[in-house]
C-alpha cells in the first residue's frame, strides 16, 4: 500500500485497517482453480466471478470470435439446467448476470445478495464441465452474434476504424483480429467449432474465481472447494502466440463510411506491464496519460480544444494491463474548418512540448493527487474492486502487487514522463487510422480532404 | 464485449433504471430530510464506511423548459456552468478539483439539470470541493467567447448525431410522440446557434434558485454537517420561485414513420406516451413490464425475438415516468431485411400480454427479482445518491424505498392487466424505423 494512501486511510477510517491489510485472501483448490476473495462488509450484497484464461488472441484464423460466440453458447443449457434457465435462475435469485470477452481473457459474473452465492458457485461449476452445445441453439445463437456484430462495428463507423486500424497496426500478433471476428468467420462457424473451444480450455485450471463483498472468505473457500473441488483438472493445448514484428516504419490507413465528422487516431507501440517491480516505463507512460487527458484542463483539453480550438475533442488511451503487445492511442475529431492533418499536427506538437520541456511539478503532483483519491472512490464499487483484481491476475500479474503498482505510479518523476514522451513516440512505431466521412445518400459531399500522408 | 443489455441507449435509461430499483424494506435506507431556510429541500444518507462524500443538487431546469424557439437552452446552461465562475476561470475550476482528487458531474435531461460533486472528505479538501461547488451553482460567468467555442462544438455533434441511425430513431421517437410537448422537441444546429449569452443568464435566473432546487447529499458527514453545507448551498442562490409545468401531453394518435438510411440493421421504436411519476399505476406497470421486456435475458420479448429466432441482439421493453407523462417504449435493432417481421412479432408479443397478462408463474418471477435484487440496487453510496436525488426531486414519498417490497408484492395480476389497458392502447402506438427495407 503507498504510505500516502495508507496514511489517509489511518487518519481517516482506522476502522478499515483490519481487513485492509489481510485483504484480499487467496487459496488455490488440487484442480489448479484459483479463489480471489476481496471481503467488503458495507452491504449486504457479493459479486461472483470466474474468469477464464482465454480470449480472442487465443483463436487461430478462420474462427475468429469463436472465444465471443462461446461466451454466448455458455447459457444454453446443461443437462440439469435448460437453455436460458441460468439467467431464469439469477433472476430469481435477486440477481444480475451477464461476461464478457476479451482479447485476453474470458469472463461471467453475477452480482448478488449475499445468500445466493453458493446457488451461483453451483450454477457455474454445473457449466464449467456440462454444457449441452446442442447445434440447435448454436444456430439461433450465431445469427443473434452477427447482428451484435451490426450494431457494434458495421453500423458504428468509428467502431470500424479501430477495428482496421489495429489489423493495419498488428501484422502477425493475434490482436489483429476483431474480439467479435469477421463476419466471414461467423457465417463459417459451426457448433464444432465451440465444442473444440470448450473442451480444450474450460478446465479449472485455466480459471480462477473472484469474489468481493459481505461474505466470509473461510466460506467462500468452503463452498468453492464443496462445488468446484470435483471438477478434474487437464493439461492444457500449447498456446502459440505469434509475436508481431518489429514496427520499421509508419502505417495509415483510411475508413470511408457514412458520418459527419472525420476521426484520427495514432496509435504507438509501446511497453505494457510484464514485471511489476522491475519496469519503470509503464508508469511513466500512464503519468503522462494523466497529465495530457486526466481531467478537463490537462493539456489536450485545455490547449487543443479551449485555446487553440483545433479539435472538437482530443483524448489518450493507454491500458498497461494485457497479455500482449501495448499501443497506445491518440484520437481527436478536428474542429470545423480544421483538418485531421491540423490535428494530427497538434496532437505531435503536444508531445513535443513535453520531449522538450517537460512537465511541471504542479502538473505531475496533481496526477498523483487524482491517483490517491481515485483508490478512496473505487472502493465504493464491489463490481469495480473485483474487475481490477480480474483484470490484473488476466495478464499473468498478481493482485497482491496492486498497492505496489499504486507505490510505483506515485514514484514517477517529471524526468521519467519526459524521457518516455521522447523514447515511444517516433514514426517507426505508428499506425494512423482515419475515418473518412462519407454522405449518408452515397453522394459526394466534398472532396476528400487533405491527409497528411 | 458484453454480452448484452449495456445498451447504447439514450438519455433516460439511468433514471429508468432507478425506478425500476426494487426494496425490500428490510433493508431500506434511512433518510432525514428537512429545508433550508432559503427554501431548498434536502435528503442526506449518513454513510460512515468510506472517507468520501456525494452531493447531488438537482433543480426542475431540463430541456421541457426550453422556449419553444430556443431548444437546447437548458442544455447549453447547464453545460456552461462549470466554465468559469466566480473568481475561477474554467481553467482554475478543473485544476483545483484536480488538485483534491474531487469531481464535478452532472448534466441536464428532458426534466432535472444535476450538479454533482464528489470529493474526499478530509475538511481541506471538501472546504475547497463545496466552494466551488457554490460557485458554479450561484456565479456562472457564461463567458460569451465560451459560449461561441461550445455552441460549435454542440452544433458538431448534432451534425454527427443526425448520421447515427440509433439517434435518428431516438429523435424521430420523441417527436412521434410528444407533437405537442416540450418533449418532443430536439436541439438542432439551428435552434443552438440562435443561442445567445442573455437567454442563459436569463435561464439561469428564473430556474437556478432555492425553490426549485434539491439537495442531496450521502456520505462521511452528520447531520449537522450536512445542515450547514445545504445551507451554504441554498443561501448563495436567489430565492425564486417553483417553475410552472407545461399542460400535460396528449395520449395523441397512434402514426408510422419509416426513415432511410445506409445502415446494415433496421433501428425499430413502438412506443406512446404512459405515464408520470408517482402515478398509482406505477406497480402493476412495473411488475408487468418485467415479464414483457423488462427482466432482462428472461422476458416474453428477449425469447421471442432474441431467443427463438435470434432476430436481434437487444430488445427490451420500459416505461420511463417523467415529470409529465413519459414514454412507454419497445427497442430493438435487426437486420433490415427483417425489420418488418420483427415489427409483427413485437406487437405480436405484446397485444398477447395485453389480452393475457402475466401467468401466476411469470408474476411470481418477476416479484421475486424485483424484491430479491433490492439490496443491489443500494449497495454503494453512488446508488444510495442516485435513489435517493429521485426520490427528493420528484416528490415520491420517503417511505418509497421502504414500502416497495411490499407495494411489489402486492401486485395481482389482473392488476396489471388493467394497468395495461388503461395506458397502451394498441392503436395508439408510434413506430418509428430508421434503415428498414
Amino acid at each position: 500500500m503507498p504510505m500516502r494512501l495508507q496514511l489517509l486511510i489511518v487518519l481517516l477510517c482506522p476502522w478499515l485497517i483490519g481487513t485492509a491489510l489481510a485483504n484480499p485472501y487467496e487459496t488455490t483448490l488440487a484442480n489448479g482453480l484459483r479463489i480471489i476473495v476481496k471481503e467488503d462488509h458495507r452491504a449486504p450484497t457479493a459479486v461472483h466471478m470466474v474468469w477464464y484464461r482465454i480470449g480472442s488472441m487465443d483463436e487461430t484464423d478462420g474462427t475468429s470470435g469463436v472465444a465471443h460466440v462461446f461466451e454466448h453458447m455458455m447459457f444454453k443449457g446443461t443437462p440439469s439446467v435448460g437453455p436460458g434457465e441460468f439467467s431464469q435462475r439469477v433472476a430469481a435469485a435477486g440477481g444480475r448476470d451477464n461476461a464478457f470477452t476479451s482479447r485476453d481473457y474470458t469472463a461471467y459474473f453475477q452480482q448478488i445478495p449475499k445468500e445466493k452465492l453458493e446457488e451461483m458457485m453451483q450454477l457455474e461449476a454445473d457449466r464449467m464441465h456440462h454444457l449441452n452445445l446442442d447445434p440447435k441453439e448454436f444456430e439461433q445463437e450465431i445469427k443473434v452474434v452477427m447482428e451484435e456484430r451490426r450494431m457494434r462495428t458495421d453500423d458504428n463507423p468509428q467502431a470500424k476504424l479501430f477495428e482496421q486500424m489495429n489489423a493495419v497496426g498488428f501484422l502477425a500478433h493475434p490482436y489483429r483480429r476483431p474480439i467479435i471476428g469477421w463476419m466471414s468467420d461467423l457465417e463459417n462457424m459451426t457448433a464444432a467449432d465451440t465444442r473444440a473451444w470448450y473442451d480444450a480450455w474450460y478446465v479449472p485450471n485455466n480459471a480462477y474465481l473472484v469474489i468481493s463483498g459481505d461474505v466470509d472468505h473461510k466460506e467462500v473457500f468452503a463452498l468453492a472447494q464443496k462445488h468446484y473441488g470435483p471438477l478434474a483438472e487437464r493439461p492444457l493445448p500449447p498456446r502459440r502466440a505469434t509475436a508481431e514484428p518489429l514496427q520499421e516504419g509508419p502505417r495509415h490507413i483510411t475508413v470511408k463510411a457514412p458520418a459527419e465528422l472525420p476521426v484520427l487516431i495514432m496509435g504507438y507501440k509501446v511497453p505494457v506491464l510484464r514485471d511489476i517491480d522491475k519496469d519503470s516505463d509503464p508508469y511513466a507512460l500512464q503519468m503522462l496519460a494523466a497529465i495530457l487527458d486526466g481531467h478537463d484542463a490537462a493539456r489536450f483539453n485545455k490547449k487543443l480544444v479551449r485555446e487553440d480550438k483545433v479539435a472538437l475533442s482530443a483524448g489518450i488511451d493507454y491500458d498497461a494491463i494485457a497479455r500482449g503487445p501495448g499501443m497506445l492511442y491518440l484520437h481527436g475529431t478536428p474542429s470545423a474548418g480544421k483538418t485531421v492533418a491540423d490535428l494530427e499536427a497538434a496532437l505531435r506538437a503536444e508531445i513535443e512540448r513535453v520531449r522538450r520541456d517537460g512537465v511541471s511539478a504542479a502538473e505531475l503532483k496533481r496526477a498523483k493527487a487524482q491517483l490517491v483519491a481515485s483508490e478512496v472512490y473505487k472502493l465504493d464499487s464491489l463490481f469495480g474492486q473485483a474487475m481490477e483484481i480480474g483484470q490484473i491476475e488476466s495478464a499473468g500479474l498478481s493482485h497482491r502487487q496492486i498497492d505496489r503498482m499504486l507505490e510505483k505510479l506515485q514514484a514517477v518523476s517529471a524526468a521519467d514522463v519526459q524521457a518516455v514522451a521522447g523514447k515511444y513516440f517516433t514514426d517507426d512505431a505508428l499506425t494512423v487510422g482515419v475515418l473518412d466521412p462519407q454522405p449518408l445518400d452515397g453522394k459526394p459531399r466534398r472532396p476528400a480532404f487533405p491527409t497528411r500522408h | 464485449m458484453i454480452r448484452s443489455f449495456f445498451r447504447p441507449l439514450f438519455r433516460l435509461l439511468t433514471a429508468f433504471l432507478i425506478l425500476l430499483a426494487a426494496l425490500p424494506a428490510a433493508a431500506g435506507v434511512a433518510i432525514e430530510h428537512w429545508t433550508t431556510a432559503a427554501g431548498a429541500k434536502v435528503q442526506f444518507v449518513e454513510s460512515r464506511g468510506l472517507p468520501m462524500l456525494d452531493i447531488q443538487v438537482d433543480f426542475a431546469a431540463g430541456s421541457m423548459f426550453d422556449p419553444a424557439n430556443k431548444s437546447g437552452l437548458a442544455a447549453r446552461t447547464r453545460a456552461l456552468l462549470d466554465l468559469g465562475a466566480g473568481a475561477r476561470d474554467e481553467t482554475a475550476i478543473a485544476e483545483e478539483l484536480a488538485d483534491i482528487g474531487a469531481q464535478l458531474g452532472g448534466g441536464a435531461d428532458t426534466d432535472r439539470a444535476s450538479v454533482s460533486l464528489r470529493t474526499l472528505s478530509a475538511p481541506d479538501k471538501q472546504a475547497v470541493g463545496i466552494d466551488i461547488l457554490r460557485s458554479v451553482l450561484a456565479q456562472p460567468r457564461f463567458d460569451a467567447l465560451i459560449l461561441e467555442r461550445e455552441k460549435e462544438r454542440t452544433i458538431a455533434g448534432l451534425k454527427e448525431a443526425m448520421t447515427r441511425p440509433g439517434s435518428i430513431a431516438g429523435k424521430a421517437f420523441w417527436a412521434a410522440l410528444y407533437p405537442d410537448h416540450p418533449y418532443g422537441r430536439q436541439a438542432t444546429p439551428e435552434s443552438v446557434a440562435a443561442l445567445s449569452r442573455a437567454d442563459l443568464v436569463a435561464f439561469h435566473a428564473r430556474h437556478y434558485t432555492a425553490a426549485n432546487a434539491s439537495i442531496t447529499l450521502v456520505g462521511d458527514l452528520s447531520r449537522a454537517q450536512a445542515e450547514q453545507i445545504a445551507e451554504q448551498i441554498s443561501a448563495s442562490l436567489p430565492p425564486g420561485a417553483a417553475v410552472p409545468l407545461p399542460a400535460a401531453p396528449a395520449v395523441g394518435a397512434g402514426s408510422s414513420t419509416a426513415i432511410a438510411h445506409p445502415a446494415t440493421q433496421a433501428h425499430i421504436y413502438l412506443g406512446l406516451p404512459a405515464i408520470e411519476r408517482g402515478n398509482p399505476d406505477f406497480f402493476p406497470l412495473l411488475v408487468g413490464n418485467y415479464t414483457l421486456g423488462g427482466g432482462g435475458f428472461v422476458s416474453r420479448l428477449m425469447k421471442e425475438v432474441r431467443d427463438k429466432r435470434g432476430y436481434a441482439y437487444s430488445v427490451y421493453s420500459y416505461f420511463a415516468p417523467l415529470k409529465q407523462a413519459g414514454p412507454f417504449q419497445i427497442g430493438l435493432q435487426t437486420k433490415r431485411s427483417q425489420a418488418s417481421e420483427a415489427i409483427k412479432l413485437s406487437r405480436q408479443v405484446l397485444e398477447r400480454f395485453l389480452v393475457e397478462g402475466p401467468s401466476e408463474e411469470e408474476l411470481a418471477a418477476a416479484k421475486a427479482n424485483l424484491t430479491g435484487s433490492f439490496p443491489l440496487r443500494l449497495d454503494s453510496n453512488r446508488k444510495i445518491l442516485d435513489n435517493v436525488a429521485v426520490i427528493g426531486f420528484y416528490g415520491l414519498p420517503f417511505d418509497y424505498l421502504d414500502r416497495y417490497q411490499e407495494r411489489v408484492n402486492a401486485v395481482t395480476a389482473a392488476e396489471v392487466k388493467a394497468a395495461f389497458a388503461r395506458h397502451i392502447q394498441p392503436k395508439a402506438l408510434r413506430i418509428v424505423t430508421v434503415a428498414a427495407d
